[in-house]
């Protein structure tokens, strides 16, 4: 591949976890020592992934490949520019929700502790491998661990209800991932190759109808994962584990990398430009289009929080399905820096709604009057946040929602520049009761609480603080607008 | 030497058969050991002769010096060469198992069993090497009949299922018989190589014709595959653990391998595609048995009768890339009797141990299971994810190359039916694994006390649940070298 | 196609093994006895034996023992490549019948009948 680079990095970003767990369970007995662990090893992780920007934004792709998995396709991985934006995404906010979980976890004093630990762990490198995969195949395999390994997670509790959840949960994603499978094989067929080539891998031979069962099997194998309506309930289920996992793993990691895998099958094997000319690409911009609204609709009808969040995250998510359908580079600029924001955003949200649990024991809106007055700092974020998320200037989902609007004005979808402004009403119809109640209504007799414990706070400040900087200046630290761009620009300009 | 090797591997189980059926009065340990080192010994035969063959091509014996066609020979190509492999190996690992839980035998009560064992993997390896019509058929009984008298070790139940497989296998070897003198009749001779030469000039002759489908019929009685499995759910439930694991890792395999040997080296591509649509006919039985194995398994209770289910269900993947005919078909259906030996052995071990330490049978009682023995549930959980089919297992491998084959076929109701069947599985199985990590009381109280499974057991239960990942992993080393050579003729 | 008596009558060898077969098949899978069902696997295998027994017969060949005054071409002697498969073959036979009447002991043993449907009954199916 053009403008590979040998190198062990990305190799060891995926494995810096996985050693990690040795670790964890080692230290079962011993707390501190075991939270170390997991501190250490996302620092690590983030240090690595950092390390690989530079070399990114100068254009060149640090690769390996391992051993092979079939005849003709490897174990490969390589880091892009849009690989590389979803793996910070992954790894800035594993060492955050680590220190948030170690906060919440302690302050509920949930069980298991260490199965939590480790099952994050391993969640955690099979993100980053999904993000760094070179090829279909290779991507499957992390996909499937992440399903396999979430599920402990999303059980965590083991009530009957959480069981249930799971189950939901396992059926759906296992399901999609069936039906992703039939679509690589039959890839395989028709392009004899898995690799991930910006601009697309089908042969210029293949016919409508042969692109059309890739298509539909891709949207539909990656559609469960990315909560595209009408595959989305196990989200809504999901949300009976506990919040650090629903923030990291449902707002973030596992629903990321759905999309992501649009953007892969989309960007990267399919071609935009051949989806466009065969107008399948419509077909992804209705469904991401009704899924905003009904999502959003929905979102209003929810009284417990996290709930109301999974549908907010639901209608988020296909923003960016709905930027990935245009062939428009602004448009995939926008989706792109979407999964960043709203990670960022989200999980903000989620943080603050495990906190309010943990702190105050409330679980539904309509307990949060005044809550406001007793954890300013927490709700002070959750309004940065929703502010953010309704894209409002200057938190950073303004940004993405800038490009993804300009993206369907530059294909002249005016419906759906439509749906995504009347989104952003919605957003903040939902959001903003909530920053109300909390601060201008006065609080309940029952309501005894103090602010969310520091280990918890740090989190939440430090997430919000980074939508708002994202919204100031877009290409601070991670330099999220160039990487943006140039995958953007590759995808749509590239070689079909 | 190295000539004498495909003679030795089953000449040498045999005779230590013979060995350990004389220890075995004395002493059940003492044969244990003996046949372990049988096995090992075996093993490492098998290695030696793989190595053979990777660099220096196909090697054949001829019994008594006579040249084919005239005397009977072995032959060690990659194909025997593979299933070696997974016989000896399958069959070594098997062994280690302490007997009172594989086998549910008293170990004073000095049963020639270990001898039986031996004579099975004797037979198996054979068969593996038969390079003429009629030998398969001699080793092939011998295989069998050492299963009649395996499977009815145990309760009377067993009993009665092993007379009822006994009944349905000796059709199946006699069908066999009788096509192999159909074939006979009508080509002069009985050496594979030979008929394979001779065949193409009567083709079209009703002898020929009708010689296929008896043995074809036959060895698919002894494979189970569907509609002729019915033997398989009793025969594997009520046998011991052990001999379970035997029969469904290691027996039915080789039945699958006959087929395809046939397929390859006996009636050509040409003949079963072309002539006659045989292997269309194997193929959608095969897609018929696999919803219906994964199905039946979902309904069942008892965990041995729920894998004996899903056994029927796996080997007919192995019957879906014989039906396909292709390489890559061909290559999968190879891969899964590798991958499959693996992981329904782990998982046989799996329920013997637990019910010898727990008492617990019933998938209800698996409840909890995993606190308490959390070793042989992890091995559970790698051996339950392969049998879905997830990466990077070795399960996932086979499903690939059949999935590959399918498509090459433009078969996508072959598509359809291996991506349902895992989502089927995925039901069977995630349930179990759900029950098992419930952190709910388990309901039985023995299983309130249990600690995990001895080293004894534990170590054959571990190792099979590793060879599953790394199998996984080398797979493609396997396809290459192995399996690709071996389906040149297609 | 119409078949002539006479040709029927040419082959009456086969049709015999072919009703021996259908007789062997219905005593295994017909009969609820279970020693019926071992007399008819073996009339089964029997058939089969007959079949290549048939085969290797000859015109105006004798038993295939070298004899100087019958000569030395193979044409004037029986097939002896068929006998010596038959002989193994009845070899499996027997120990497949010893074995299955083991098996009867042992069942008889535990259920006291060699009915096939109270032995179904006392298993609890």
């Amino acid at each position: 591949m053009e403008n590979s680079l040998f190198s062990y990095l990305p190799l060891a970003a995926v494995l810096i976890s996985a050693v990690a767990i040795v670790f964890i369970l080692l230290f079962r007995n011993r707390p501190n020592l075991r939270e170390a662990v997991t501190l250490a090893a996302a620092a690590g992780k983030l240090a690595i992934v950092f390390s690989l920007l530079p070399q990114v934004l100068d254009g060149k792709y640090p690769a390996i490949t391992l051993f092979s998995l079939s005849p003709g396709i490897g174990l490969a991985l390589r880091v892009d520019e849009a690989g590389l934006i979803f793996a910070l995404l992954a790894s800035v906010l594993w060492l955050v929700t680590s220190v948030y979980s170690i906060g919440y976890m302690r302050g509920s004093g949930e069980k298991h502790q260490t199965r939590f630990f480790a099952s994050f762990a391993l969640c955690l490198s099979a993100t980053i491998g999904i993000a760094f995969s070179a090829n279909l195949l290779t991507f499957y395999l992390f996909y499937e661990i992440l399903t396999v390994a979430t599920y402990p997670l999303v059980t965590h509790k083991g009530t009957p209800e959480a069981l249930k959840a799971g189950r939901k949960y396992l059926a759906y994603l296992i399901t999609g991932g069936v039906v992703l499978l039939a679509g690589i094989a039959y890839t395989y067929q028709v392009a004899g190759t898995l690799d991930f080539k910006p601009g697309g891998v089908i042969p210029d031979t293949a016919g409508v109808s042969q692109l059309a069962v890739l298509f539909s099997l891709f949207l539909i194998g990656f559609g469960f994962k990315s909560a595209v309506m009408p595959l989305h309930s196990w989200l809504p289920s999901a949300m009976v584990a506990p919040t650090p996992v629903s923030a990291l793993l449902h707002a973030v990691a596992v629903v990321k990398a759905g999309v992501f895998g649009l953007v892969r099958a989309v960007g990267f094997v399919l071609g935009p430009e051949t989806l466009a000319q065969f107008g399948l690409a419509g077909i992804m911009s209705v469904v991401a289009g009704l899924t905003i609204v009904v999502a959003s609709l929905l979102a209003f009808r929810q009284d417990n929080l996290k709930a109301r969040l999974a549908y907010s995250t639901i209608g988020h998510l296909s923003y960016i399905v709905l930027g990935l359908s245009l062939f428009s580079a602004a448009g995939w600029t926008g989706g792109l820096m979407h999964i960043f924001n709203h990670g960022v955003m989200k999980i903000t949200l989620f943080f603050c709604a495990g906190a309010i649990y943990v702190t105050a024991h409330l679980q539904n809106i309509s307990q949060l009057d005044g809550i406001g007055r007793r954890m300013p700092w927490t709700m002070g974020a959750f309004t940065v946040a929703a502010v953010g998320l309704a894209g409002i200037p200057p938190v950073a989902g303004f940004i993405s929602k800038w490009h993804l609007v300009a993206g369907t004005l530059q294909n002249q979808q005016f419906v759906f520049a439509v749906v995504l402004l009347l989104s952003g009403l919605f957003n903040a119809g939902y959001f903003f009761p909530i920053v109300y109640r909390a601060f201008f209504k006065p609080p309940a007799e029952s309501l005894h609480s103090g602010e969310a414990s520091r280990l918890m706070l740090v989190p939440i400040l430090v997430a919000a603080g980074l939508s708002l900087l994202l919204g100031i200046y877009p290409d601070a630290l991670v330099h999220l607008y160039n990487l943006a761009e140039s995958a953007a620009q590759q995808v749509i300009g590239g070689i079909g | 030497m190295i000539h004498n090797v495909p003679v030795l591997i089953p000449i040498s189980l045999i005779f230590f058969a013979f060995f350990t059926g004389i220890l075995g009065v004395m002493r059940l340990r003492y044969s244990q050991l003996v046949a372990v080192f049988a096995s090992a010994l075996a093993f490492s035969l098998a290695v030696w002769g793989m190595v053979y063959v990777l660099n220096s091509g196909t090697l054949s014996y001829s019994f008594g010096g006579w040249p084919p066609p005239i005397g009977i020979e072995f032959i060690l190509d990659r194909l025997s060469a593979f299933m070696l492999l997974v016989i000896t190996g399958t069959g070594l690992i098997l062994l280690l198992f302490p007997t009172k839980p594989g086998f549910k035998i008293e170990e004073k009560r000095g049963v020639p069993l270990y001898a039986i064992v031996l004579l099975l993997m004797g037979g198996l390896c054979g068969i593996a090497l038969a390079g003429d019509l009629f030998n398969l058929y001699v080793f092939l009984e011998i295989t069998s009949l050492s299963t009649y008298a395996l499977v009815s070790i145990g309760s009377g139940k067993a009993g009665m299922s092993s007379f009822r497989y006994l009944v349905m296998a000796s059709i199946g070897g006699s069908f066999y018989l009788l096509g192999v003198g159909f074939i006979y009749f009508a080509t002069g001779t009985l050496n594979m190589a030979d008929v394979m030469s001779l065949l193409p000039a009567v083709y079209s002759s009703p002898a020929v014709i009708g010689g296929a489908i008896f043995i074809v019929t036959g060895i698919c009685l002894k494979m189970a595959l569907f509609p002729l499995h019915t033997w398989l759910p009793d025969a594997h439930s009520y046998a011991p653990p052990v001999v379970a694991a035997f029969l469904a890792a290691v027996q039915i395999e080789v039945s699958a391998y006959i087929v395809i040997r046939m397929l390859l080296n006996v009636f050509t591509p040409e003949f079963m595609v072309g002539q006659l649509p045989l292997t269309d006919i194997i193929g959608w039985a095969a897609a018929a048995g696999i919803i219906i194995g994964s199905v039946m398994a979902i309904a069942q209770k008892d965990f041995k009768r729920m894998l004996a289910y899903s056994t029927v269900g796996q080997i007919a993947y192995v019957g879906l890339g014989i039906g396909l005919a292709n390489p890559l078909g061909i290559t999968g259906a190879l891969l899964h009797i590798m991958a499959h030996a693996l992981m329904k052995s782990c998982l046989f071990l799996i329920a013997g141990g637990v019910a010898h330490q727990t008492g617990i049978t019933g998938i209800d009682g698996y409840r909890g299971l995993g606190r308490r023995m959390p070793w042989t549930m992890a091995a559970f959980t790698v051996s339950a994810l392969a049998m879905i089919g997830i990466p990077p297992t070795a399960g996932f491998f086979s499903k690939w190359y059949l999935l590959l084959g399918s498509l090459d076929a433009g078969n996508w109701v072959f598509v359809v039916v291996i991506l349902a069947s895992t989502l089927l599985n995925a039901v069977y199985f995630f349930r179990l694994i759900e029950k098992v990590f419930a952190p709910a009381e388990p309901n039985d109280a023995s299983a309130r006390d249990t600690k995990e499974l001895s080293p004894r057991m534990l170590v054959p239960i571990l190792v099979f649940a590793v060879l599953i990942l790394v199998v996984g992993a080398i797979s493609v080393l396997i396809v290459n070298n192995l399996l690709t050579p071996a389906v040149q003729g297609l | 196609m119409v078949i002539s008596v006479a040709e029927l009558s040419i082959h009456y060898s086969y049709i015999m093994i072919v009703i021996l077969l259908v007789i062997g098949l219905y005593g295994m899978l017909g009969k609820r006895n279970l020693v019926k069902k071992v007399i008819g696997l073996n009339i089964f295998q029997t058939a089969i034996f007959l079949f290549f027994i048939k085969g290797a017969l000859k015109d105006g060949a004798t038993v295939p023992v070298i004899d100087p005054e019958t000569g030395f071409e193979a044409a004037a002697y029986f097939n002896p490549l068929p006998h010596v498969m038959i002989l193994t073959a009845i070899v499996v036979s027997v120990a497949i019948t010893g074995v299955a009447m083991a098996l009867l002991l042992n069942i008889y043993r535990s259920y006291d009948s060699l009915e096939e449907d109270i032995i179904m009954q006392r298993m609890g199916k």
